[in-house]
């Protein structure tokens, strides 16, 4: 059913080599090509537009949801809508990403947006990798949009990984935290050539007691272009820390915007952001350990990262 | 062996030119523990940097076991056998503890070889081995694992520039007793940059640097005497004068 390309991409992106144990759902070149659902976790298709509803039921505990897309087709364009329904005291690891190989000479599109719905005191490990190869002159472009929404108590840890091959990228993630809700972001992020890659946040902390901490780490090789846009905007008593922290080589192009907005004297908000090359000493001391410098300028990146 | 002839050092600053280390000859021979020290300012740590080639020689002639190496790259010396524990220590983010010590080394070696080079620095290695060399650590700690990546590489030419600095003094003994091993253990040269009477006790030459020359170099029986003795002045012609 999946071709040797495909397996590849899905190993790529969800580090999966065979199936994966639990609920998942595949989505090849456009179509469904695997999916599995279980007694907690349903998997339904949209009746009205592309995607698919993922219903999981109240209690539901050390699960696991596999939703990767791959594209292996040149000049196949996409929008998918993809919906998480998460009940209340739940404990799941959710898994997306995408992968596309272009070989040809077509952009190559994917465009995925999620939703989730976040149950009382449910805590969501959510990891999304994106992931392009292929030598076609055809571009591979990934559009992400990812909203949340969270309920009293629940706890949603985001990973978001883009190292390779992706030659264009605007992700848009927004979320509204309800009272003693926790909302964590890790992003990392590597562009090289000629690649753009935009990421914006904006999160609302309106319950009392919300909490998040957006934090991306990105490197910026070549001629590439980075923009990252973090607001925070906080309602009422709450916590909001969003840091950038950019390596920035060659000819490459960052760019930092923060914004708080606080509404509330108990809101307390702070943005932190950092570009600059790669330290000097650091190299010194790797080549001082016998590394020569592009293999010290690697180690450096790979921790940086991790 | 190595051989350092007529080594300048020289920065422009405001349009004028400073001379750090100013026509400096030396040879330091093999198998040997040797201390350097010197006033504030007088030049050491910049000699340690032009060594390991960290700085660029303005002129001058470098000659490590008969071979030129005043044109080599930090990472030529570092593989003919040279390493330097930097006096003040760099942090990486995401770097681990470990990872430092099997770079220093070049071999995937396993946990426990690497807990053994930070315990002979005093430090729990089961606490620290996964922990990121990142600002987190103590200037101590830091110090620490610095000198552990130099004891990790074991080459024939080891420079370590202050390593007793942000040391406490509980770890001082400690710390000493590192130095003492080294010296019985490491066949090749340690060179140590140090100010403390306790490490230029065990050397076996005394090496002073001032305004970017060699003031003063012999055995450690002849030359800390004559320190000694000139801080003894000082001490009392302080006391003199209260
Ligand atoms: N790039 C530079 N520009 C200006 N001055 C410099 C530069 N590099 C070194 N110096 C000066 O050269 C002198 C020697 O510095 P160095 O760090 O080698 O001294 P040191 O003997 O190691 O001192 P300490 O005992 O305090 O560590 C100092 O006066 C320092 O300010
Ligand atoms: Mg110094």
């Amino acid at each position: 059913m999946l071709d040797n390309i495909q397996k590849q991409l899905l190993k790529e992106v969800v580090d999966l080599y065979k199936m994966p144990k639990g609920a998942y759902n595949i989505r090849a070149n456009g179509e469904k090509a695997a999916r599995n659902t279980t007694e907690n976790i349903d998997i339904v298709t949209k009746e009205d537009k592309p995607g698919i509803d993922i219903i999981i039921k109240d209690g539901t505990k050390n699960e696991s949801v596999h939703i990767p897309v791959v594209l292996s087709e040149s000049g196949l364009k996409e929008t998918v809508y993809n919906d998480f329904y998460i009940g209340e005291d739940c404990d799941v690891v959710i898994v997306a990403g995408c992968g596309i190989s272009n070989c040809g000479t077509h952009d190559s599109e994917h465009d995925g947006v999620h939703r989730f719905f976040v149950g009382k005191n449910s805590k969501i490990r959510y990891v999304e990798k994106h992931y392009g190869e292929g030598d076609g002159s055809g571009k591979r472009i990934l559009n992400p949009v990812t909203e949340v929404y969270q309920k009293e108590n629940s706890y949603v840890d985001m990973e978001m990984v883009q190292i390779k091959g992706v030659d264009s990228t605007h992700r848009i993630t927004k979320a509204e935290l309800g009272e003693g809700a926790t909302m964590i972001v890790h992003e990392r992020l590597m562009t090289h050539g000629e690649q753009k890659a935009t990421s914006v946040y904006e999160v609302e902390l309106n319950g009392e007691g919300s909490s998040t901490d957006v934090i991306s780490r990105s490197v910026a090789k070549d001629s590439s272009e980075q923009i990252f846009e973090a607001a925070i905007i906080g309602n009422t008593v709450c916590n909001g820390h969003a840091e950038c922290d950019a390596i920035i080589m060659d000819n490459a192009h960052v760019v930092a915007v923060p914004k708080l907005d606080a509404r509330n004297v108990d809101a307390a908000l702070i943005h932190e952001a950092a570009i600059g090359k790669i330290a000097g000493e650091q190299l010194i001391k790797l080549m001082s350990l016998g590394l020569t410098e592009k293999e010290a300028e690697e180690q450096i990146i790979g921790g940086f990262l991790r | 062996m190595l051989e350092l002839k007529d080594l300048t050092y020289q920065v422009e600053e405001n349009n004028e030119t400073l001379t750090i280390i100013d026509h400096l000859d030396l040879t330091i021979d093999d198998g040997k523990f040797i201390v350097i020290t010197g006033p504030n300012g007088g030049g050491k740590s910049t000699l340690a940097k032009l060594i390991m080639g960290v700085k660029e020689l303005t002129s001058g002639q470098m000659i490590f076991d008969g071979e030129d190496i005043t044109e080599c790259s930090i990472t030529d010396r570092a593989r003919k056998g040279i390493s330097f524990a930097f006096q003040q220590p760099v942090h990486f983010k995401g770097i681990k503890v470990l990872d430092l010590l099997r770079l220093a080394t070049g071999e995937n070696i396993s946990v426990a070889a690497a807990c053994e080079y930070l315990s002979k620095v005093g430090l729990c290695a089961k606490e620290y081995i996964d922990r990121e060399v990142n600002s987190s650590l103590s200037g101590g700690e830091l110090k620490r694992i610095e000198i552990a990546t130099v004891l990790a590489r074991g080459t024939k030419f080891s420079i370590f520039d202050e390593p007793e600095a942000g040391i406490d003094i509980w770890s001082f003994q400690n710390l000493i007793q590192v130095f003492e091993n080294i010296r019985k253990t490491v066949k090749g040269t340690v060179l140590i940059i140090s100010h403390q009477e306790r490490i230029l006790n065990i050397a076996d030459e005394i090496i002073v640097i001032e305004d970017g020359k060699v003031k003063k170099h012999g055995p450690k029986d002849e030359i800390l005497p004559e320190l000694l003795g000139t801080a003894d002045a000082v001490n009392r012609a302080c006391s003199k004068m209260s």
